[in-house]
């Protein structure tokens, strides 16, 4: 199992970096796509299918599908592309990813600080997580359907576009001419 | 290269981690900041799953699924955001949305 | 008897809350039944709990009634307890009676003003606080009451406050009288200090014991509490506030600024006889300062043209009388003044009020007269009261006071010539503006059309005042002509009697003298003020004369004095450190923060990576922390 998890690992870092240096939306969103499936193998080879099964639904189904939707929307294509890569200077990259990486390095000598513990090979099935979730956590199920529909409203009422009282003949556009 | 331990799936989520941050501070575009941010979120909550399966736990797996439920509804109104900023100041340049400032 | 002593004082108070807190609600008669009506109800309890003191009077010389301990505090146990002997028993009546015929005429008087209920509660406050500092059996009591009157009286001046001019007179009574209060307070200070206790029988017990007769610190509590005294009092060098305290109404000032506040200090320094008694100084500077104020009060009352001024220029000099007469140590005719000039003084400015309101407000003498046939009641009334501040002889209760205060001012104990002959010229002086006045506003020709004239509930409270400003002059005769002294027998159970010297001429022989000065000086009044007085016209054109004139108009430049040695020096020690030391502290504090919200609000700006930079920030240094930690 421990070579699954290595290999998932790499791939899921190796599709990560890739994700924050595309310059194509659409491109950024695969990889993306490619590193939530790397992870959702990660999930399983630390024992945790339920998991696993979730991430792949709704991080690499449902959200990646929401974003693959406002990127065509948007028409964001070539142009983006262009802008994206003007964007990315070095000296608009270098300063930030300095400071990420002493914050890794510090998180890496926290985390090497105790004594390695082998994680067990047991599977947490999704029985007992699901016992779990409607037993003890009910009320945070609750609170988060709460969020959920929050979510849903807030959505769709900020998406909202207000209608103009104006014709659309009538409305000047000043890129036309 | 028999077992895994713990620490090194909590290196993982964080080079995630780190790496979504990276994405956040240094792309303009919104729609990239958000997709950095979904791999935040994710990298938090395979520290979540890998610490329910160091103690053999379901409450790992249920806050990875709290994570995800939050994540969806953040991506929902984030993205309605989205669209709101592109019709209203026809850029989706985070440089340019300072409305807020003092 | 003794339970119902409390009702006395809270009848008024009762009238005050319920005034201060429905007066909006009810309508003007009810305000005036209850304004009224209080004060009435209290003056009744006060005739009845005279009528059995003066029957029977107690074996320990004094009511008292313990309410509630107010509080306790180390050794000082302060009461809020009563306690009413001979010497509170006449302020007593003279503050309700009086004050209860005030209330009605005002009940008129007020009628058309706005603040109907506003008055009618300040009032009956002021009435409460008056008696509590007379019945108040500690000092502490006593102290909130004399609070209490100061309070009132300051909102009782101000009661126009839209009118500019009259909150600076309001203030101008409260911060004078304030710096009375201080030293008074000290004085009390340095009492319980000495003796342990502010009870008042006690102290007085005690004092006799622990002090010996003239030694400094006795002097100095004396010498305090003089201040406070001359602060309430309006004496020299505080009685500056006092003529313009007139900003009130008539009635405010008829009750107020005439008879009862301003006689606090009288009161004060009488109920503290022995501590005055044991300091022959303080007792040289009470009659002297009694004596100068009467005299510069006088002769400033002499040159106004404003009646109301008048009058509060001679309240000054009244009771700067009481204060020749406490200081040689004429306790009862100290008092038995006090008890006069209520009555004579609140009847003047009663009818003076009375007089200002028909003549649309108009407070200039000059521009009234021949009044005499329009408004014959108030014609009458005011004559007898300008004949009893005269000391008309034999039919007016002011002669019978003055002319013992006279006598006594040269025979009694602390008594000297000079302080005879001061009085003397001030009963003069005295004499020669009653005649001013009436001759000025009643006679002559007409100058101001009269507007209606005022009713009945105006008009009896004059008369009855009127009656008394005569009848009460024969309670207590000159020894040598009728052997009446009820007066002096009553106080005589709370105050000692006066030690006259030996070997003087005989009483009759003063007497006579004032009668002549109080009669020259009417006749004086006469010759200049009747008709057109070449005498006065001569003296107009002097150029001299009218200097020294316009130095008495204006108070014999009291203000001004005031103003250049403590006003402008305090200002200009503002002015100068106006950015002094403790400022620059506060405004640092400020100023750093402002300067702080500049410097953070340039990271305050607007963009979401420079933000998200700085949480990192944030994290990276709390882990740094944590791994070096």
């Amino acid at each position: 199992m421990s070579l699954v998890f290595y290999i998932s690992s790499f791939v899921a870092i190796l599709a990560t970096i890739m994700v924050i240096t595309r310059h194509d939306p659409i491109h950024a969103l695969l990889y993306l796509v490619a590193s939530f499936l790397a992870i959702a193998v990660t999930f399983l080879s630390l024992g945790a299918p339920f998991a696993a099964a979730l991430e792949v639904i709704v991080y690499a189904g449902a959200i990646i599908v929401l974003f693959i939707f406002v990127v065509m929307m948007l028409n964001l294509g070539k142009e983006t592309a262009n802008q994206e890569k003007e964007w990315l200077r070095l000296r608009v990259w270098l300063g930030p990813s300095i400071l990420v990486l002493v914050l890794l390095a510090e998180m890496i000598v926290v985390l090497l600080q105790p004594q390695p513990t082998a994680m067990p090979a047991a599977v947490v099935t999704p029985r007992e997580v699901s016992l779990s979730l409607y037993g003890e956590y009910i009320i945070a199920v609750e609170l988060v359907g709460f969020l959920l529909m929050t979510g849903i409203v807030g959505a769709a009422h900020i998406g909202k576009h207000k209608k103009k009282n104006l014709h659309r003949y009538l409305q000047t556009y000043p890129n036309l001419n | 290269m028999s077992t895994v331990h713990a620490h090194t799936v909590l290196i993982v989520a964080a080079i995630l981690f780190v790496l979504g941050l990276a994405g956040v501070l240094t792309r303009k575009n919104i729609i990239f900041m958000l997709i950095s941010i979904e791999i935040m979120l994710n990298a938090a909550g395979l520290a979540f799953v890998a610490a329910g399966a160091r103690w053999q736990q379901a409450d790992g797996q249920i806050m990875y699924l709290f994570i995800l439920a939050m994540a969806a509804a953040e991506v929902s109104v984030a993205l309605a955001l989205v669209l709101q900023i592109q019709h209203q100041h026809k850029t989706l340049d985070v440089e340019q949305l300072t409305a807020l400032k003092d | 008897m003794q339970q119902y002593l409390f009702l006395i004082p809270a009848l008024p108070l009762l009238g005050f809350l319920v005034l201060s807190m429905a007066g909006k609600h009810l309508s003007r008669n009810l305000i005036a039944g209850i304004g009224a009506g209080s004060i009435c109800a209290a003056a009744l309890v006060a005739l009845v709990l005279s009528a059995s003191f003066l029957q029977s009077p107690p074996e320990s010389g004094a009511y008292t009634q313990i309410l509630w301990n107010w509080f306790l505090t180390g050794h000082l146990s302060a009461d809020i307890s009563l306690r009413v002997d001979a010497l509170s028993l006449v302020f007593i009546c003279i503050i309700t009676f009086i004050g209860a015929l005030i209330h009605i005429y005002s009940a008129e008087f007020m009628r058309q003003d706005r603040d109907y209920a506003r008055f009618f509660a300040s009032m009956n406050l002021f009435v409460c606080a008056m008696l509590t500092l007379v019945m108040a059996d500690n000092l502490v009591l006593m102290y909130l009451g004399w609070e209490g009157v100061g309070l009132c009286s300051y909102l009782l001046i101000g009661f126009w406050y839209e009118t500019p001019g009259n909150y600076r007179a309001a203030n101008k009574a409260f911060v004078i009288t304030r710096i009375g209060d201080t030293a008074m307070i000290i004085g009390l200070f340095l009492l319980f200090k000495e003796l342990g206790t502010l009870y008042i029988p006690d102290i007085l017990t005690k004092a006799t014991e622990h002090f010996n007769s003239g030694s400094s610190t006795i002097t100095l509590i004396a010498l305090l509490l003089l201040s406070g005294g001359i602060g309430k009092s309006a004496q020299l060098p505080l009685q500056t506030w006092l003529p313009d305290a007139m900003a009130g109404p008539s009635p405010v000032s008829a009750l107020i600024h005439a008879a009862t506040m301003v006689t606090a200090g009288v009161y004060l320094i009488a109920r503290m006889h022995t501590l005055f008694e044991l300091s022959p100084t303080a007792m040289h500077i009470t009659a002297i300062i009694g004596a100068v104020t009467l005299f510069i009060a006088g002769c400033s009352a002499m040159v106004q043209t404003d009646i109301k001024r008048i009058l509060a220029y001679s309240t000054i000099s009244q009771i700067g009388y009481m204060f020749l007469a406490l200081g040689v140590g004429a306790w009862s005719a100290a008092i038995f003044h006090f008890f006069t000039h209520a009555f004579f003084k609140a009847l003047l400015f009663l009818a003076a009020g009375a007089v200002i309101e028909v003549l649309h407000h108009e407070h200039d003498i000059f521009k009234m007269g021949g009044l005499r046939k329009k408004m014959p009641v108030i014609y009458y009334t005011f004559t007898i009261g300008a004949a009893a501040l005269a000391a008309l002889p034999l039919v007016t209760a002011g002669f019978f006071s003055k002319d013992q205060i006279l006598w006594y001012a040269w025979s009694a104990d602390g008594g000297h010539p000079l302080l005879w002959a001061i009085g003397l010229a001030g009963a003069f002086i005295t004499a020669l503006y009653s005649t001013r006045l009436i001759l000025v506003v009643f006679f002559g020709e007409m100058k101001t059309t009269p507007g209606h004239l005022p009713g009945a509930a105006m008009t009896v409270p004059l008369v009855i005042l009127a009656f008394f400003s005569v009848a009460v002059g024969w309670i207590e005769w000159p020894h040598n002509l009728l052997h009446v002294s009820l007066f002096s027998e009553h106080v005589e159970h709370a105050l000692p009697a006066t030690t006259l010297k030996a070997g003087l001429p005989p009483e009759i022989v003063f007497q006579l003298i004032a009668v002549g000065v109080s009669l020259f000086g009417i006749y004086s009044g006469y010759v200049l003020y009747y008709g057109e007085s070449p005498l006065l016209m001569r003296w107009k054109q002097s150029q001299g004369l009218m200097d020294v004139r316009n130095f008495l108009f204006k108070g014999w430049k009291f203000d001004q004095l005031y103003d250049t040695l403590l006003v402008r020096p305090f200002l200009f020690i503002t002015r100068i450190n106006k950015a002094d030391v403790s400022d620059k502290l506060y405004t640092a504090i400020a100023d750093i923060n402002l300067h702080l919200n500049k410097l953070f609000s340039v990271s305050q700006n607007g963009s979401l990576r420079w933000y998200v930079t700085g949480v990192l920030v944030g994290i990276l240094f709390i882990i740094t922390l944590q791994l070096l930690l």
